[in-house]
């Protein structure tokens, strides 16, 4: 059966490579010459492939985020307000907390994950005590997070004299995640990142509690029966996806912005839900998924500069790449069916035959 | 199980890197036909502000342009582009857009990141557009300082300015003093109010905000009481969105703010922000038969929204400046200025030398029309001053005493809004 996943997979690519081939064609562009463009502007030097892994950041984090959610049956939708919920966390500790650079970084960092927990827990307990569906609890959530961001930044820590949602004042030098070299990117965040995956891919292979998160998910009916507290595995999902998702707006806030923005969380709450739709729930496949969802990200703005396209090519791109995904899937369950049915031996199919 | 499973990984990794191998040969094939390519590129190339892609050294100058709203905003952004336009009809010299660069429509880009882009494009003078963009112009000029770049409407180039940055020897500044096109802007929207009711339609807030919100007042409160209207009978407010456009769900939404100027007895809107919904829900509502009419902002050809309610629209003609500018750095004589400039009162609708203009338009009276031409000469000839005292801020205090002029200082940072406005001077 796992095989259809690579056959849904390699469809999905290849058709919506094709159809995205056959979008730039009708645009008048070569469209090998847009996939090289879309190269180069990745991962085409150290700067873009920088550039493309900062991106590839907050993007795993919260499709690792949701992998743990999603194993526990929980559609998490709210990681996006919780990525943002961490941005705050970050920014007030980089704010608050003085002291050198790991100080306040660590500091920054360890309250993003707490506030993004809490803000997870807050859809879970609306969830398991209030009979508030999660998606609705976390949508919820997400806008009264961004409006608890744009109230803040054009509020309390507006600039001085100015009222803008534009953003905040940048944070001060020790707050800010050391860079490789002249690059954008920092080790802390790389690491962190990879250690998040690791962590979140043994956790769900290897230990009981992951056997048991993903019973809770198959079936609560039946975990309960088996003496498995579905309730408080629930919780501890949203708490541990929150963690993952407050991470990576610490990430965005100490590596990347360097401010407190609206728009934090960048839309990878959202983006990362496409990313583990197209793994199959599989902490082992997002890395590369995302790499791969980061690079057509980066890389579209060298389609804006070289072919004037415009920027939403890349979303585009990406949107058409989860649909034949889905379509796929859809195509290969049918045809499972099918061939199950033709394979009965019912009267009908035999007649059929004959 | 196991097995299986690990076996499936590799498929699908495997499924993934043939993807990126994939891309990556499609790469390898067209390096070979690059030459062909580049015939076609400029062909398939049919708007004025796309780039040729070929990789051969241009032959003009080859400039950047970092837009906060969409090309075609038919605002702030447009205009900028219309200005590097007519650089690039004067010069020959090629233009490079990156249009969108906010934190709502590219949460995944920065300033800095686009001047990284532009720069290896072999753009050899940045412009960044918007004072949204100060922190990260500001990196990039010292990320690149022998590239030299100007952040529009900033101060950091002012030597007597707050934001001075002495160090930064390749960043620019140009803004134009819009304070007399928005002084235009409110007399036409004074002379065509019945209820005396005029709602500002503004942006954020700050310094430049504040500057410019106070000369449309002044500009209104001069022509209403011409007219023989009562000292302090004219009703002028502003309401802010809370950034330079229209961002759902972040800022407040410029549309219902229109209705509610209206709706609230106003007959005249101002807009302050970069694109259209001032002039396009004012059309709408007069089209419904209420008597409403709108001044739109910072594009020459902003009226063409809705001719017959537009009073006309003060503009920026960024041409002139970015010519100069460009010039200079082509000759390898870029320097760091602060450029505040006017309009060129022999005629303020000059492509060639006037950075403010006023188009007026089809909705102010022929009456009326001859009223503003008299206030605009007014202003030429200096016989009107309005950043004259006596003039009071917002919570009473004293901004210029009795016959004394503000400096330029004085109005480029103005710390709060004049007296007779309402409406918020600062947030929080």
């Amino acid at each position: 059966m796992n095989s259809d996943t690579i056959r849904t997979a390699a469809l999905a690519i290849g058709g919506s490579l094709l159809l995205a081939g056959l979008l730039f064609a009708a645009n008048g562009e070569n469209p090998f010459e847009a996939f090289k463009l879309l190269f180069e502007g990745s991962v085409g030097s150290r700067a873009k492939l920088s550039n493309t892994l900062l991106v590839w950041v907050p993007l795993t984090l919260a499709a690792a985020s949701l992998v743990v959610t999603f194993s526990a049956g929980l559609w998490n939708i709210g990681v996006e307000g919780q990525i943002i919920v961490g941005a705050i966390g970050a920014t007030w500790a980089a704010r608050e907390v003085g002291g050198p650079s790991f100080v306040v970084i660590t500091a920054a960092i360890v309250v993003a994950i707490i506030a993004g927990s809490l803000w997870a827990l807050l859809a879970g307990v609306l969830k398991v005590y209030g009979g508030v569906n999660e998606i609705f609890g976390g949508l919820g959530l997400d806008f009264v997070a961004t409006g608890m961001a744009t109230y803040l930044i054009i509020g309390p820590w507006q600039r001085a004299g100015v009222a803008s949602t534009s953003g905040t004042d940048l944070l001060r030098d020790e707050a800010w995640l050391p860079k490789i070299g002249d690059e954008n990117i920092s080790w802390v965040s790389l690491a962190l990142t990879v250690a998040a995956v690791i962590g979140v891919f043994l956790l769900m292979r290897g230990t009981s509690f992951g056997l048991k998160l993903k019973a809770v998910g198959s079936n609560v009916h039946s975990a309960t029966r088996l003496g498995i507290p579905a309730n408080r595995y629930m919780l501890i999902a949203f708490g541990l996806g929150g963690a993952l998702a407050g991470l990576a707006g610490s990430a965005q806030v100490l590596g990347f912005h360097h401010k407190l923005v609206p728009a934090s969380s960048g839309g990878f709450g959202f983006l990362g839900i496409l990313v583990v739709l197209l793994a199959a729930y599989r902490a082992s496949l997002i890395a590369p998924i995302a790499f791969f969802f980061a690079a057509i990200t980066v890389g579209t703005t060298f389609l804006e500069l070289r072919l004037g396209l415009d920027s939403a090519v890349g979303g585009v791109l990406q949107g058409l790449l989860v649909l034949f995904v889905l379509l796929a899937g859809g195509w290969q369950r049918k045809r499972r069916t099918e061939a199950a049915s033709a394979l009965a031996p019912t009267p009908s199919a035999v007649a059929g035959e004959g | 199980m196991k097995k299986h499973h690990g076996t499936n990984r590799r498929w699908a990794l495997l499924v993934v890197a043939i993807a990126i191998a994939l891309i990556a040969t499609a790469c390898g094939d067209d390096d070979a036909a690059t030459p062909a390519d580049v015939d076609d590129t400029p062909a398939a190339d049919d708007t004025a502000d796309d780039v040729d892609a070929d990789d051969t050294p241009p032959e003009g100058f080859r400039f950047g342009l970092i837009l906060v709203g969409p090309e075609n905003d038919r605002g702030w952004s447009q205009a900028h582009v219309e200005g590097g336009q007519y650089v690039v009809d004067q010069l020959g010299a090629e233009m490079i857009i990156v249009e969108k660069v906010n934190p709502a429509d590219k949460p995944d880009i920065t300033v800095e990141l686009v001047v990284d882009d532009l720069i290896d494009q072999g753009a050899e003078l940045i412009f960044a557009t918007s004072d949204d963009m100060k922190d990260g112009i500001i990196a990039a000029a010292r990320n690149h300082p022998d590239v030299p770049m100007i952040w529009s409407s900033g101060d950091s180039a002012w030597a007597d300015g707050q934001a001075f940055e002495p160090g930064l020897t390749n960043l620019g500044n140009i803004m134009g003093r819009m304070e007399f096109g928005k002084m235009i802007a409110g007399c036409a929207a004074a002379l065509a109010s019945e209820s005396g009711e005029i709602g500002y339609l503004g942006p954020l807030i700050n310094d430049e905000t504040r500057r410019l919100v106070s000369s449309a007042f002044l500009g209104a409160e001069y022509c209403w009481e011409d007219a023989g209207n009562a000292a302090g009978s004219l009703d002028f407010s502003v309401t802010w969105i809370g950034f330079w456009f229209n961002i759902p769900g972040v800022t407040l939404d410029p549309t219902q703010v229109v209705n509610e100027f209206y709706d609230s007895g106003a007959d005249v809107v101002i807009s302050g922000i970069d694109t259209t919904e001032a002039i396009v829900r004012t059309g709408q509502r007069a089209a419904a038969g209420e008597n409403v009419f709108a001044v739109p902002y910072d594009f020459e050809g902003a009226c063409a929204e809705a001719e017959s309610i537009c009073l006309g629209v003060p503009y920026f003609n960024w041409g002139p400046e970015y010519l100069d500018v460009i010039e200079s750095a082509a000759a390898g004589a870029f320097e760091a200025d602060f450029v505040w400039a006017g309009p060129d009162w022999s005629d303020i609708n000059s492509r060639s030398s006037s950075t403010i203009g006023f188009v007026p338009g089809d909705g102010l009276s022929a009456d009326d029309a001859a009223t503003l031409d008299g206030f605009i000469e007014g202003l030429a000839d200096g016989s009107i001053d309005l950043f004259t005292g006596p003039l009071n801020f917002q919570d009473g205090s004293s901004f210029l005493g009795d016959g004394e002029v503000a400096t330029d200082t004085q109005i480029w940072y103005l710390d709060q809004l004049l007296e007779g406005i309402d409406g918020a001077s600062s947030a929080g």
